[in-house]
């Protein structure tokens, strides 16, 4: 399993601030997993389809789309960051 | 010199906090403070209140590895950085950067780089309160520009 944290606009957007997903291959990478969430449809495509900016975080760190999965980790999505 | 990284929904006391720069390492000859305060204002609109959220854990380990690039870059003495979650309304204090050096040049660099990083890297997301409701800030191109331009002096160097 992995968890999945969303944050600011894609939480308040999807009405999840967190899940819990078992990978479906052992070879998962965070691209297929943004597929794999937009074919929720309605929000869920339109966030993960490739046509806005999403940021990702495996295990707090920022990674690329082509980053591996494990089991047990947790994933960060979330919009450019507004701080400061 | 340890660095202290704190996420608080509390105000913060700038002038204390560089006191304890001063008084952590008596060879430390300058400290340069960035103070990021909340604006009334923003695209044209008067907002009223401001609402800033982040990833506990995730934010803190982002500040720290950005402090450490700068004290890789730079002989730094002492790094605070304190950054405000929470419910803030105009003129509050958002985020404090304070880096003691001990010569001004550093200072003043390691201060810069710190915030032009924080606010591209840092997972903190602003949402900021209107007349005409609420609405998510959208990232700035300068902020953008801001990091590109210490990207490109690496690559000068």
């Amino acid at each position: 399993m992995i968890d999945i944290l969303y944050f600011a606009r894609f939480r308040e957007k999807l009405g999840v601030e967190r899940e819990q997903l078992a990978l479906s291959s052992p070879q998962q990478t965070v691209a297929m997993l943004m597929q794999e969430l937009s074919e929720r449809g309605d929000g869920w495509a339109d966030i993960f389809n490739g046509r806005q900016q999403v940021l990702v975080a495996v295990n707090q760190e920022m990674v690329k789309a082509d980053a591996a999965l494990n089991d047990g980790d947790e994933v960060g999505f979330f919009p450019p960051v507004t701080g400061g | 010199m340890t660095d202290r990284v704190c996420i608080q929904q509390e105000p913060f006391d700038t002038a204390a906090e560089i006191r304890q720069l001063i008084e952590a390492d008596q060879a430390m000859g300058a400290v340069v403070n960035f103070v990021g305060v909340m604006r009334d204002m923003n695209e044209g609109d008067a907002v009223s209140e401001m609402t800033l959220e982040h990833y506990p854990g995730m934010t803190e380990n982002a500040l720290q590895e950005i402090i450490k690039e700068a004290r890789e870059r730079w002989q730094l003495g002492g790094v605070t950085v304190i950054h405000r979650v929470g419910k803030l309304r105009p003129s509050d204090e958002i985020v404090l950067v304070a880096v003691s050096a001990e010569h001004r040049g550093e200072a003043f660099d390691g201060c810069e780089y710190i915030i032009d990083f924080l606010k591209t890297r840092a997972p903190f997301w602003k949402k900021e309160k209107t007349a005409r409701g609420e609405r998510w800030v959208d990232e700035r191109q300068s902020d953008i520009a801001a990091v590109q331009q210490w990207n490109k002096q690496d690559q000068t160097s």
